[in-house]
């Protein structure tokens, strides 16, 4: 089976792990509805190196991989705190 | 004898016939391209000339005629989806289906079988029932088969309750049908070659000509290719797997992850099982092609990838399946395995239709539901192509849909989880 390192577990076999999607940024939260759909909807889908989300599932966490989608090899797998450095508050119900 | 096969062999009186022209230059220029030598895209050549008598059109496949991923799937025919849209999209290709071999005087081996989607748990017989009342309304022949007709019509399967899925019931779809995917694809390429299409193998798309208003993409004008750059009226996309590439080429961006489906043939055996048997919760379909061969398949794979890799995991996976409902198999052994790379959209419907471009028209998201839909894409993409409108038929499947927050949710699919 193919493996997999998770940043806090170490290798792993992949089927312990979930894809989770690309990393994109969040849009504001009173952004258009393009940016939207764009988020939501709209995939890069790169046939080359690619950054994404992936989660252990056993210990609940997620994790930044990189991988190239053109011979299915992981390049890179890192603690989501190495790219967001800052915490993120949503403040529900603000835009009445 | 071997001499009288040589002679017969170097015999002029008996000229193999060729079902492609040979290759042939690029014109400067084509009223349409289309881009992409697949089921899809030859139908639409294909229909172009015969309902149309448009011929100024170019097939631009970067490998040959149906080496993507049209001979890639697992061959089934049905329209006992969910949603009324694709119900009555498919059912127009499945009627299509039935006159093919026909159409092309060639043997596409479409043979009836009987369509089983199993259900395994009440939820997914509530889900059958539906599926049937809304087939049974848009005119399909389905109906909810509960487990002891069912044991009676597909006495092959293991009704052990002794399973991790006991088997409850199944949705029963007669017109359910397999063909022989190569034959499709060649017998379009032959029918629209013959009515004056051009068919370039080889030729592979390496950029879009658009041109530019304030910044953003306007209207399409030619293809570059690696054999040079050609002018084009209006350009399609059938490029089933590399959707997201192409669409990128011509600059914008579709809700599509291309992501590998594998399957796998087991050794001919004695012809045992007639039906198409499907099973959402096992992640399975098998049915036995006229060699005798098991064809199987599973759910897609777990993460994108642009490559058509097996692996073992699929197998094990597929085959702890497989052996809840045809025990025996365990004794059988893979002859061939293979994958195919699927455009998987968030509602498993497919996009067809106009994009941001002028001039320029999409069709992909064909996940796993692309071979069974070939003639009806062929015909109404062609419709489109000539009249310039967009056919009632296929309008729901607009890339707008996703700008409108109108997704339609085919919970009919296959090879996907609900």
């Amino acid at each position: 089976m193919k493996i997999m390192t998770c940043p806090l577990n170490g290798p792993r076999n992949i089927s312990e792990f979930a894809y989770g999607g690309e990393v994109k940024d969040l849009p504001a939260p009173d952004c258009d509805n393009e940016t939207w759909v764009d988020y939501v909807y709209l995939q890069e889908n790169l046939a080359g190196v690619v950054k994404e989300w992936w989660y252990h599932t056993p210990t609940a966490f997620w994790f930044i991989a990189e991988r190239d989608t053109r011979t299915d090899t992981i390049l890179k797998t890192y603690a989501a705190s190495e790219v967001f450095k800052e915490r993120v508050d949503f403040q529900a119900g603000d835009k009445e | 004898m071997p001499f009288g096969l040589l002679k017969f062999g170097l015999n002029k009186g008996h000229p193999v016939p060729r079902a492609l022209p040979a290759a042939s230059d690029l014109r400067d220029s084509y009223d349409i391209v289309i881009i992409g030598g697949g089921g899809h895209g030859l139908a639409t050549a294909y229909y172009l000339a015969k309902d149309w008598g448009i011929t100024n059109v170019a097939v631009l496949e970067k490998g040959y005629v149906g080496g993507g991923n049209t001979g890639r799937n697992t061959a089934i025919i049905r329209s006992n989806y969910l949603t009324p849209e694709g119900v009555k999209f498919y059912d127009e290709s499945v009627t299509l289906y039935k006159d093919l071999a026909n159409d092309f005087d060639m043997n596409i081996m479409y043979s009836e079988r009987g369509h089983f989607t199993l259900a395994h748990t009440d939820s997914a017989i509530r889900t059958m029932r539906w599926r049937a009342e809304v087939n049974k309304h848009m005119g399909i022949e389905s109906e909810l088969v509960l487990r002891d007709d069912l044991q009676k019509m597909v006495p092959q399967l293991n009704y052990s309750e002794d399973v991790r899925y006991p088997i409850m019931g199944a949705l029963y779809h007669a017109p359910g049908a397999i063909a022989r995917h190569d034959a499709v694809a060649w017998g379009y390429g032959a029918g629209a070659a013959q009515r004056g299409a051009t068919i370039h193998q080889n030729t592979e798309v390496m950029g879009l000509e658009i041109t530019r208003a304030n910044g953003s993409p306007q209207r399409i004008t030619g293809v570059h290719t690696n054999r040079g750059t050609i002018k084009a009226g209006k350009v399609i996309q059938c490029v089933a797997g590399m959707s997201g590439e192409v669409a990128r080429m011509a600059g914008f961006k579709l809700p599509i992850k291309t992501i590998p489906l594998q399957a796998c043939v087991s050794q001919p055996l004695k012809p045992f099982l007639d039906a198409i048997v499907v099973s959402g919760s096992l992640h399975v379909y098998v049915s036995q092609s006229s060699r005798g061969e098991l064809v199987m398949g599973g759910s897609t794979d777990p993460y994108g990838v642009y490559m058509t890799r097996s692996t073992l995991d699929f197998k094990e996976g597929l085959m702890m399946h497989m052996m809840e409902l045809l025990p025996f198999i365990g004794e059988a052994k893979l002859l061939r395995q293979w994958a195919g790379m699927t455009d998987m959209t968030p509602d498993f419907a497919p996009i067809m239709g106009e994009t941001p471009v002028d001039n320029y028209y999409v069709d992909a998201g064909w996940g796993t539901w692309g071979f069974k839909a070939t003639p009806v894409v062929g015909k109404r993409n062609a419709e489109m192509l000539a009249t310039g409108k967009v056919p009632d038929l296929i309008k729901p499947f607009a890339l707008q849909r996703f700008h409108d927050f109108q997704l339609l949710g085919e919970k009919g699919a296959a090879s996907v989880g609900h």
